[in-house]
């Protein structure tokens, strides 16, 4: 067990979250389950980020993760409207189901 | 071993276990308080690496703006369980092989490869992550991006009351 943390442990958790995120997007249906998983898949970003940014000492990339949730922010309001809509006019929120532009 | 080692197992692992729960769970109701609990273990997280003004910000944007518009649309829709579907593809199951398997490539090269120089936070990081600290920056250095940023959001929100609302005129 070490003494402190190495960057490592930071890097190689953020890829396990990230992973989970991804095979969450790859496996659910359900529209609002793949926008949590990008939610997921977003934070594990978020956490290299303020890991370099600490273990660096440099204040980029925390900056970075502040833009980053204000995007993540604007990305949930347009999005789940979007589902809103999809709901409204096909009663269904399975992306199996929206498949108007598929070829 | 002290205080913050052990802060940062205890709150990786909650992370990684609400992770897996979240993806795992059938209705979307208790994914999404996963969710909110993986959000508070990464705060703890962000504490861990020193960045206070981030945990504050992890938890007031995501755990409460965010998740409280997801939970909102959530019970606004209705959603039931998922359905079983006959036409699920057959490529899923083959997605999430080579997913772990670029996952375990991942973590093999990063544990196996030489010992690198960042063992340890610099003393430096409790200034970096401060909020007077992040404050100066934001506000000096990234002025262009703030305020640009702050458009984008205008844009969004314009944008989602637009998608969102009822065709009134017919």
């Amino acid at each position: 067990m070490p003494q402190s943390i190495p960057l490592e442990y930071y890097l190689a958790l953020s890829g396990v979250i990230f992973c989970i995120g991804a095979i969450g997007v790859l496996t659910r249906r359900n529209a609002i389950m793949i926008f949590m998983c990008i939610e997921l898949m977003l934070n594990a970003v978020n956490l290299t980020l303020v890991s370099f940014s600490s273990y660096l000492g440099d204040t980029a990339g925390q900056i970075f993760v502040f833009f980053v949730m204000t995007v993540a922010a604007a990305e949930a309001a347009v999005g789940l409207a979007i589902m809103l809509a999809l709901f409204r006019t096909k009663q269904t929120v399975y992306v199996d189901d929206a498949n108007l532009m598929r070829w | 071993m002290n205080l913050a080692t052990g802060a940062f197992f205890v709150f990786a692992a909650g992370a990684i276990a609400t992770a897996i729960l979240m993806i795992t769970r059938k209705n979307a109701i208790p994914a999404a308080l996963c969710l909110i609990a993986h959000f508070f273990c990464l705060s703890g997280l962000y504490l861990t690496l020193q960045a206070q003004l981030l945990a504050t910000m992890q938890i007031l944007v995501y755990a409460g703006a965010i998740m409280v518009l997801v939970v909102f649309v959530i019970m606004l829709l209705n959603l039931g369980e998922e359905a079983k579907h006959a036409k699920a593809s057959q490529l899923r199951p083959l997605a999430v092989v080579v997913f772990v398997g670029i996952l375990a490539l991942q973590l093999l090269a990063l544990l196996m490869g030489q010992q690198s120089a960042y063992t340890e936070l610099p003393p430096k990081a409790s200034l970096v992550g401060s909020v007077g600290e992040l404050g100066r920056v934001l506000y000096t250095d990234y002025l262009f991006p703030f305020e640009a940023v702050s458009l984008l959001l205008l844009a969004a929100v314009v944008g989602a009351v637009v998608i969102a609302k009822r065709q009134l005129d017919n």
